[in-house]
């Protein structure tokens, strides 16, 4: 079944490739991070009060995303988030599609698996491929990334460049130790909105 | 049958800038004033629940949304609600009731009668208006709760108020 196995050995490293982006995007970068792994990838590349990580709402990233960046066109939004988590909301691209917002990058950390439930395989690993289905709901800029070359290649693409985009971005199925940023979603929502608009919003 | 305009005037008094639907018959005219009008952006969804999440994204970002739907869709919603809860985010929905009277589709008999107590379940705020006369405040009053008060609150627009639908029958 070296289908199911194949993402053990897929060459680039999930908190390798947040600590990439994250630099990249500096400070300035507005980001959802999706429930699990993607909150810890991004908690390791270094926590910021503009970084609203879900602790739960499954499938509800990329339309978090979306409405942020709607409200806010000036400022580009990136989301992080697992395959699974994606899956659970693939209609919102169709969302996205429609309103195709240009600041909006979604990169999807694809390892192939349930990553905080015990790696079991998700639909990535059999035969669902989201850059086609971003594609397919009418996003633009799509691709899949494997290598290094690619990621770099992709970057811009998320971050800079005319949206929407969509990368799905193959990672290794690999358990590492948990980084967790906090978890008191009140406190997350407002130490993002004391830093994007200041201490007004949170009277 | 134009207590709609209500729903709408209120949602422009109180600043909002998304709306975000599901769409039904009961909400049709005000769906298309929303479309229409060049400082809202109306976004049609795939599910209701997305629309949650949306609305949490605009509050981060600084903008009031609503969320427009059937009853039916209040169930697609219900873990997504658990993020508003969770974060105190504002939740506003405006939800346009079957399954309650002169219902011709049995299909839409459970989740009509389980809208309201499935939202009390989440914690929601509930307010239930019959008499059009009462759209107006009762709209003024759910925004104010949920923007002012930062609390998650629905308004359930009776069947009374819609178009009875007979499926040509």
């Amino acid at each position: 079944m070296s289908t199911l196995t194949r993402a053990e050995d897929f060459p680039l490293h999930r908190r390798d490739v947040a600590k990439r982006i994250a630099a990249v995007g500096g400070d300035d970068l507005l980001m959802v991070t999706g429930l699990g792994s993607t909150n810890w990838d991004f908690t390791a590349a270094g926590d910021r009060d503009l970084i609203f990580p879900l602790w739960g709402a499954m499938g509800g990233a990329v339309p978090l995303a979306l409405g942020l960046a709607l409200a806010q066109p000036e400022r580009r939004v990136l989301v992080a988030t697992g395959d699974a988590e994606m899956l659970m909301g693939l209609g919102s691209l169709a969302t996205v599609g429609i309103q195709a917002p240009a600041n909006l990058g979604i990169a999807v950390f694809d390892n192939e698996r349930y990553g905080e439930t015990g790696m079991q395989t998700t639909a990535t690993a059999h035969k669902a491929d989201i850059a086609s289905i971003a594609s397919g709901c009418g996003i633009a800029v799509t691709g899949t990334v494997r290598t290094e070359d690619e990621l770099e290649a992709a970057i811009p693409r998320l971050l800079e460049q005319p949206g929407p985009a969509v990368f799905v971005i193959k990672v290794r199925a690999e358990s590492l130790p948990f980084v967790l940023p906090a978890k008191d979603g009140a406190h997350l929502k407002d130490r993002f909105r004391l830093a994007l608009l200041g201490n007004t919003s949170i009277i | 049958m134009d207590w709609w305009k209500d729903i709408y005037a209120a949602i422009k008094e109180a600043g909002v800038k998304q709306v975000v639907y599901v769409p039904d018959a009961g909400h049709a005219a005000l769906i298309d004033a929303c479309i229409t009008d060049n400082d809202i952006t109306a976004v049609p969804l795939t599910t209701e629940e997305e629309g949650v999440a949306m609305l949490a994204g605009a509050w981060l970002g600084g903008q009031r949304g609503v969320l427009l739907m059937q009853s039916s869709g209040v169930g697609n919603c219900i873990n997504m609600i658990g993020l508003m809860r969770t974060c105190r985010f504002p939740l506003a929905a405006f939800v346009t009731m079957r399954g309650q009277w002169h219902e011709f589709n049995p299909w839409q008999m459970p989740m009509g009668q389980g809208t309201e107590p499935a939202l009390k379940a989440m914690d929601v705020l509930v307010e239930s208006v019959e008499d059009p006369e009462d759209v107006a405040n009762q709209s003024a009053a759910i925004l104010h709760r949920a923007f002012v008060g930062q609390q998650s609150t629905a308004l359930l627009l009776h069947q009374r108020l819609m178009p009875v639908k007979t499926f040509g029958k």
